[in-house]
Order: structure tokens, then C-alpha cells, then sequence
């Protein structure tokens, strides 16, 4: 293939969209819409994974030990937690934080009388993990472990975190599932009827002698710039309306934003710029390629 | 090429298509073609004319390569066509210059693209292109009007728009497939004017018709169709009054 004809091809797509504004901008808007609710859908379910997922950073396990315990098997049973893969990150309070916490929390001015440390026998490991689902295989293991006297867990909010993020996997999973095959499904029906009224123009270049690459690549450009600008106007309209609607409950209620966590724009823009992207250009590629493929055998 | 050339003794130096036993049956049983046997050498004018379904559609498609016969051979220049690979096809095609009773030009672009259009699929320099486009419009008698979309042009300008689309990148055979089917008498007859001047430079004419006037105006070889038949094949002939 020469230069020549690869940017003819390439400028023929472009002029493509303007040939056929109608059918151009129909594709538009099918993608725009299609990829907006998925956008939303998107937006919404990462925040609330994201606040389970910081609820779930704040449950741990907390070990005490035996009471004649040495500090170098208390350094090593820190070592093996760590080591444990459902373990994120741990934490060692000793007997004199513990009573200073307290002290701090409880009694304040009236700690004065106490002249030993009461919590003399608390030193523990706060022991955070990656996924509270694990917390019962974690808990077991360590009640196996020599030195350490209990094992203290918040069953029920270990399992109602875990339950709330499976249900919001499951749920995520479903809608964005039947948006993604019904987006597929008004797309390939608008590129199907933008080829329609092409099909003249097909057989033309290949009784003219036209060769499959000739043909096909002008309207796979043309999907593929068209896919680029359905995906890109909603990416943009989402971005603005985020930010507003972030603002605003920020505003509005201050009591529900210092509660949850909620994502920054751009975090959320990290996965969902390059799937939008990825999905608007795959369909317009796919949807182009696959249809007008139909009609190369003349 | 030469893969595909077949056996000198199935096709003389002189011809430049040759149809051996073709017969073409659809799925639905329909037998379209049977037995054709035709010879076609360099330089002809050949008429094949034959009623609604007698087999001309079937085999214009098959000289085209979009259909494949049920049994026979079919040689067109150096290709086999039963044996030409999908991808080699276009290329093939490059050989034969088509146009259809409907014209079938691309109506958001005006003359020179359609033409020049022709020229871009076979990859032909720019530079080239705007050399080659003025000439053949001015060979069709168009050469005013290379900026009108097709849309403004009469029936008989738009016919010629299509002869130049199929001149310009000098095919050995020219196709014409009803070329005078949607034009007036007049028209018609400059249409068929241009034909033979193209005939008379050498290209090969092999026009598709059943009007009956012009036939027997022109006196070329005639073949005739009949029910997916050949029932006469006449050097300087008319219109066969069988059918």
C-alpha cells in the first residue's frame, strides 16, 4: 500500500462523517448516551466500593498475649502476622500506649491516683487486613499461635462490609453488563443502517476494482472517529456534573461528607477514561469492520 | 500472472475471453445458465441480448467474477476465474471496465471525483490522476462540466460520466451492462456512438441490451440468450425476433 493511498483512505473517513451528518450524528449520540449511563452507573458504584472499602480498612483484629509473655516472642509473632496475605498492615500497641489512650479518652484529670499501669497485661496487635472476608481464617490461625491469649474481632461488621461489597460487585457486574450489550446492540444497528445506505458506494469501488483494504478502511476510520467523539462527549459531561454533584453534597450535607469518603474526579476518571475510551472506539472499530465485511464478498 | 494463464489450447493468443460449457444453477434450483460456449477475441463488439430472465444478469455476474459457474471453465485475459483467489479479484477487475444502465455514480461528489475516484482505487499518483481525469472527460464530451454533481447532469451526461469512470484506468474489455436502458433515443444513440470510437481505439465492447433498434442499427456479433441458452450467435446479426 502507498502513502498516498493510506492518507486518501484516511481522509476519505474523516469526510465521510460529513457526507452522512445524519447518520454520523445519530451514531453520536447512540454512543454518547450509551456510554453517559455507564459513565453514571460507573461513577456511582466506585464510590460505593470505595466507602465499603475504607469502612473495611478500619476493622481489626486485635491479639492480646500471655502474661508471661518476652517482647522478642511478641516480635516474632508480629513478624509471622505480617507475613499472613490476608494481613494489610499491623499495629503494635504496648501495656503504657494502651493506658495513655485510656487515660486520655476516659479519665483524664482523675488518672492522677493510679500509680501503676492497670493495663500492665494489654499489649497488643491491632492487625488490619486487605479483605474482611478473610477475618475467619485469619482468626483461627492465630488462635493456634503459642504466646497469644485472645483473639478479639468484630464478627458482625466483618461480614455485613463483606456481604454489602459482594452485593455491589454482583450488582455493578449486572448493570454494567446490559448497558455494555445494549450500548453493542444500538450501535451495531445504527452502523448497520449507515452501511445500508452505503451499499451502493460499496459495490461500486469493488466491481471498480476496489481491493477489501480500500474499501473497509475509510469506514473503519470513520467508526473509529465517531466511537472517539461518542465517547469523549460524555466523558466531559460527566466530568463537569461529578465535580458539581461533589460540590454540592459537600455543601449541602456536610454531616453525610465528614461520614463518607467520597472519590476525587480524577480518581474515578482513572478506570473510567480509558474504558469509555476503549469501549467507544472498540465499537465504532468493531461495529465498522464486522459490518462492512458483509458486503465486501461482490 | 502466469499461474493463472491457461492452456494455450483452451484459449487462442487472439481472444481475450472464453466461456467453455458454462452452466450456472442457483440454490433454489433454478438452472440460469446451461452449455454456454463463447469465444470473445481482442477488438470485438458483441451484443448479447435475450429476454427477462434468460441469463444475461447471470452472465454479466459471472464475467465479473461475483458468481462462480456450477460446471464449465471461464478465461477472461490471463485469469482463470475458477481457480482466481478472493484477493486477487480486484485486481482482475482492474481489467474490465463497467457501466450499468443506472449509471451507479456516487452523488455527493461531482464529475472529476467520480472519475478520478476509479483512478484512486487502483492507486494511480495524484499528479497522474489530474492529468489522466481531464483527458478521458474530454474524450466522453465532458469536459466543461467536471465540477457538476452527477445530480444536475441529464441521463445521457450521467452515462458518460460512467463511460469515462470505466475508460480512465484502460481496461482491455469494457462491460455494459443496459447502457442505453434509462436514455431517450437520442441519447441512446450518442451512447452507442461512443462505444464504438471506444471499440474502434481496440478496447473490447461487450454490451448487454435488449433494444432491438440499436442492435440492428449497429450490426456486430450478436449472441443470443434464451432461457439460459445460446440459440444463435451471429457475426454483423440483428435482433434475434425468436425471443
Amino acid at each position: 500500500m502507498k502513502f498516498s493511498t493510506f492518507f486518501y483512505t484516511l481522509w476519505q473517513g474523516v469526510k465521510n462523517i460529513f457526507r452522512n451528518k445524519l447518520f454520523s450524528l445519530a451514531s453520536v449520540a447512540t454512543i454518547s448516551a450509551c456510554l453517559f449511563l455507564f459513565g453514571v452507573f460507573y461513577s456511582i458504584l466506585a464510590n460505593f466500593q470505595h466507602i465499603v472499602k475504607t469502612a473495611e480498612e478500619g476493622v481489626c483484629v486485635v491479639v492480646f498475649f500471655d502474661e508471661d509473655i518476652t517482647e522478642e516472642r511478641i516480635s516474632e509473632i508480629g513478624t509471622m502476622i505480617t507475613k499472613r496475605p490476608e494481613v494489610s498492615k499491623i499495629n503494635y500497641v504496648s501495656a503504657e500506649d494502651a493506658w495513655n489512650v485510656f487515660k486520655d479518652e476516659y479519665l483524664g484529670e482523675y488518672s492522677d491516683g493510679f500509680t501503676e499501669n492497670p493495663l500492665a497485661d494489654c499489649a497488643n496487635y491491632e492487625i488490619y487486613l486487605n479483605d474482611v472476608s478473610l477475618q475467619n481464617a485469619l482468626v483461627t490461625y492465630l488462635e493456634s499461635v503459642p504466646g497469644i491469649s485472645e483473639v478479639k474481632r468484630s464478627e458482625l461488621t466483618a461480614l455485613t462490609l463483606s456481604n454489602a461489597n459482594k452485593l455491589i460487585g454482583y450488582v455493578s457486574l449486572g448493570i454494567i453488563g446490559i448497558l455494555l450489550a445494549v450500548s453493542v446492540f444500538l450501535i451495531s444497528n445504527t452502523v448497520t443502517i449507515g452501511i445500508q445506505v452505503r451499499k451502493e458506494e460499496i459495490s461500486i469501488m469493488k466491481y471498480i476494482g476496489a481491493t477489501d483494504y480500500f474499501v473497509r478502511a475509510p469506514f473503519v476510520i470513520e467508526g473509529i472517529l465517531i466511537g472517539l467523539i461518542g465517547s469523549a462527549i460524555p466523558l466531559g459531561l460527566i466530568y463537569f456534573i461529578y465535580n458539581r454533584a461533589l460540590n454540592f453534597v459537600r455543601d449541602q450535607f456536610k454531616v453525610l461528607s465528614s461520614l463518607l469518603n467520597f472519590l476525587t474526579v480524577n480518581d474515578v476518571y482513572k478506570m473510567l477514561l480509558p474504558i469509555c475510551l476503549g469501549i467507544g472506539v472498540g465499537i465504532g472499530f468493531l461495529g465498522s469492520f464486522s459490518t462492512v465485511r458483509k458486503h465486501l464478498r461482490v | 500472472m502466469a499461474f493463472n494463464r491457461p492452456k494455450k489450447k483452451l484459449m487462442e493468443d487472439d481472444e481475450v475471453i472464453v466461456l467453455n460449457n458454462v452452466s450456472k444453477s442457483y440454490q433454489a434450483g433454478v438452472q440460469a445458465l446451461s452449455n454456454v460456449n463463447i469465444r470473445i477475441k481482442k477488438g470485438e463488439f458483441v451484443f448479447v441480448v435475450g429476454d427477462s430472465g434468460s441469463g444475461k444478469s447471470t452472465f454479466i455476474k459471472l464475467l465479473l467474477r461475483e458468481l462462480v459457474p456450477t460446471t464449465g471453465s471461464i478465461y477472461i485475459l490471463d485469469y482463470n476465474l475458477n481457480k482466481i483467489k478472493h484477493r486477487k479479484v480486484p485486481k482482475f477487475r482492474r481489467n474490465i471496465g463497467v457501466v450499468f444502465q443506472d449509471f451507479r455514480l456516487l452523488k455527493d461528489r461531482n464529475v472529476y471525483e467520480n472519475v478520478a475516484f476509479a483512478q484512486r482505487i487502483i492507486e494511480v499518483p495524484s499528479a497522474q490522476i489530474r492529468k489522466n481525469v481531464p483527458k478521458v472527460l474530454a474524450t466522453v464530451g465532458l469536459a466543461g462540466k467536471y465540477k457538476v454533481k452527477p445530480g444536475r447532469l441529464s441521463g445521457g451526461e450521467q452515462q458518460r460520466v460512467a463511460i469515462a469512470r470505466a475508460l480512465v484506468n484502460k481496461p482491455s474489455i469494457i462491460l455494459a451492462d443496459e447502457p442505453t436502458g434509462n436514455l431517450d433515443p437520442k441519447n441512446s444513440m450518442e451512447i452507442m456512438k461512443l462505444l464504438e470510437e471506444i471499440n474502434e481505439k481496440g478496447t473490447t465492447v461487450i454490451m448487454v441490451t435488449h433494444n432491438k433498434e440499436i442492435v440492428n442499427a449497429m450490426q456486430k456479433r450478436v449472441i443470443t440468450l434464451n432461457k439460459g441458452v445460446i440459440i444463435s450467435d451471429v457475426e454483423k446479426g440483428g435482433y434475434n425476433d425468436e425471443i
